[in-house]
């Protein structure tokens, strides 16, 4: 080791070896597959025989199509569902179970909530859709024997299959799988917060709208971002729950990209078209995870 | 997903402080809360409830007592039938077959990456870092199309290698991007004693490495395993025939055809519930445990 510049230049040489099975896999299953949809968007193509170049035909469809642009209208709904709302609902439980539960009835008390509130989390998307399209089952399903229960059997509905509420359930259906995620991070995230700062403020007076504001709010901050972005990511990728649920119905009122890219793969043999919106739906995501982390950047360098 | 590896990272003990003085403050909203709170804990778990409640039913009893009573005994037919239709335990080993693979192979496949780019520091690590990033965003949808191709010309269409292949890829991207920075966090003196004793690379990654981030590598084996689990879109394109499919697929498909009856339904939902709560209940010591030893370190 004379001259360090050469001498760690061959010691890396030496570690290339145990990256190559990496790199040629990642080729293989993550980078050509990539490449060759985004060379398929700019043809018209059924999955067999050659497929024709038609340079931007497709995405100038996609432009005019009412159906693609009402799918990412739905989306943003989801989004609302999978990432906003239980975001905002895990803020304030994780901050009733942490400021208030956990200090006054014991940090038992507190983990077996968040237990009851994260175990929807474990479930496979595919099997909570399984579950949720049994219970909202227009016949005799546990929704709306329940509404008739209680007295409200009036409001009793096909909720799935009715265009007017098919949406909304799906998102309320999100929601119930998606609040434990963000509160058992939030909570984790507290941790770090001395409970001396909440028994402080508790004694100024500060009463616990001010405490969630002034304390819990800006301690998380770089929780809230993540679980923001990677909350959102998954609802632009939101497949599998309308596979089960509604299958994009009824009369396409569930439609979302990810779900209208599979149609077109895969039932309509419209291989091109299914890759223009594909290719639409990765910019998107990729365009909000730039946006997020920069937004994260200036946050953190505000906050010092 | 990460939220189970949060969990319990390091929970301070802070009940100490006297009990007297914490009772003292429980005011009537105080309560009010914790009422509400429960309230909300029951509506959350009211649909397991719901599910195991049918599941243990018979047909008659489900259509002339409606969803929500509880069951008169424990009528296991419902389930029986279900698993014997759509062969369910095969359908539970393919999982196991397919998750535990990938779990073990991208592990390895990650470890082998990060040690390249975390300790060997390898000219350009940022680019493959940054490219690994994206990767990780990057929608299944889009990958999807070329991939099945691809699969049916190379011969591996509707084989459980093809999608035990994917995943590995798939999953080891997130891995190597997080073991790399913790491997990049590595004591150097430490590889440097041993290279002085005379270890190659190849003795330093099994014999120091490896040893030191095993608690790392046992929370991304869980991990793996249950995303993997979870999988749909992709095993569902592949898996054609009904021998090869994972319980998502085969519960997907079903589903999706539209074909259950309300006690098969709760029955498929029991069965396809049961292996991820076992999961969540025998995991979470692992990855407590994984986590605190890692805190240690």
């Amino acid at each position: 080791m004379t001259t360090p510049g050469r001498g760690r230049s061959r010691e890396q040489w030496g570690y290339l070896p145990y990256l190559l099975p990496g790199l040629l896999l990642f080729t293989a299953v993550i980078g050509v597959p990539f490449l060759m949809n985004i060379g398929t968007s700019f043809t018209e193509w059924t999955g067999v025989g050659a497929p024709e170049w038609i340079g931007l035909g497709n995405y100038r469809e996609l432009v005019r199509d009412g159906e693609f642009w009402a799918s990412f209208r739905h989306n943003v709904l989801i989004i609302f569902g999978m990432a906003i709302v239980p975001t905002m609902i895990g803020l304030v439980l994780a901050a009733a179970l942490t400021d208030l539960v956990d200090r006054h009835f014991g940090p038992r008390t507190a983990s077996v909530l968040r237990a009851c509130v994260y175990l929807p989390q474990v479930l496979p998307v595919v099997i909570a859709g399984v579950v949720w399209s049994w219970l909202l089952a227009p016949e005799n399903g546990a929704v709306n024997a329940l509404l008739d229960a209680v007295g409200l059997g009036s409001l009793a509905h096909d909720w799935l299959g009715d265009p007017a509420t098919a949406l909304w359930s799906v998102v309320g259906v999100m929601v119930w799988m998606q609040i434990g995620f963000p509160l058992v991070i939030f909570m984790s995230g507290l941790q770090r917060v001395d409970p001396s700062l909440y028994e402080a403020a508790e004694i100024d007076g500060a009463s616990w709208g001010r405490r969630f504001r002034h304390v819990t709010v800006p301690q998380i901050r770089p929780e809230i971002f993540v679980v923001l972005l990677w909350t959102t990511i998954a609802a632009l990728k939101a497949f599998p729950q309308i596979f089960v649920l509604t299958k994009g119905g009824p009369g396409g009122a569930t439609n979302v990209p990810s779900y209208y890219s599979w149609v077109n793969f895969f039932e309509k043999s419209d291989v091109g078209y299914g890759s223009a919106i594909a290719t639409v739906l990765t910019l998107v995501i990729l365009a909000l995870t730039v946006v997020f982390l920069r937004l994260q950047a200036r946050d953190l360098e505000e906050g010092r | 997903m990460t939220a189970t590896l949060t969990r319990k990272a390091g929970a301070p003990p802070r009940d100490r402080r006297g009990a007297a003085r914490r009772a003292r403050r429980r005011g009537p909203s105080a309560y009010a809360v914790l009422v509400a709170l429960v309230a909300l804990a029951g509506v959350m778990l009211l649909p397991f409830v719901v599910v195991v409640f049918n599941a243990l039913k018979t047909p008659q009893e489900y259509s002339s007592n409606g969803p929500l009573s509880p069951p008169d005994g424990f009528h296991l037919d419902g389930v029986r039938q279900f698993w014997e239709r759509v062969d369910f335990g095969h359908v539970l080993l393919n999982s196991a077959i397919v998750s535990g693979s990938v779990a073990v192979l991208a592990v390895l496949l990650s470890v082998l990456n990060a040690y390249a780019l975390g300790i060997g520091r390898i000219k350009g690590r940022m680019w493959v870092l940054a490219l690994l990033l994206l990767a990780n965003t990057l929608p299944q949808e889009a990958l999807v199309y070329p991939l099945y191709y691809m699969a049916k010309q190379v011969g591996l269409y509707d084989t459980r290698i093809s999608v035990i292949i994917v995943f590995t890829v798939i999953q080891s991207a997130f891995g190597t991007y997080l073991l790399s920075s913790v491997m990049a966090a590595f004591p150097r003196p430490l590889l440097e004693a041993a290279r002085i004793d005379g270890a190659g690379r190849w003795q330093v990654l099994w014999r120091v490495v490896v040893p030191v981030v095993r608690p790392t590598l046992s929370v991304l084996l869980v991990f793996f395993f249950v995303w993997t689990w979870n999988e749909f879109l992709i095993p569902m394109v592949f898996l054609i025939s009904n021998e090869n499919q994972t319980v998502s697929v085969a519960l997907g498909v079903l589903q999706g055809q539209r074909l259950m009856d309300a006690t098969m339904s709760s029955a498929a939902s029991l069965l396809g519930l049961l292996p991820t709560v076992a999961f969540f209940l025998i995991f979470q010591r692992t990855l407590a445990r994984g986590l605190t030893a890692g805190a240690i370190k």
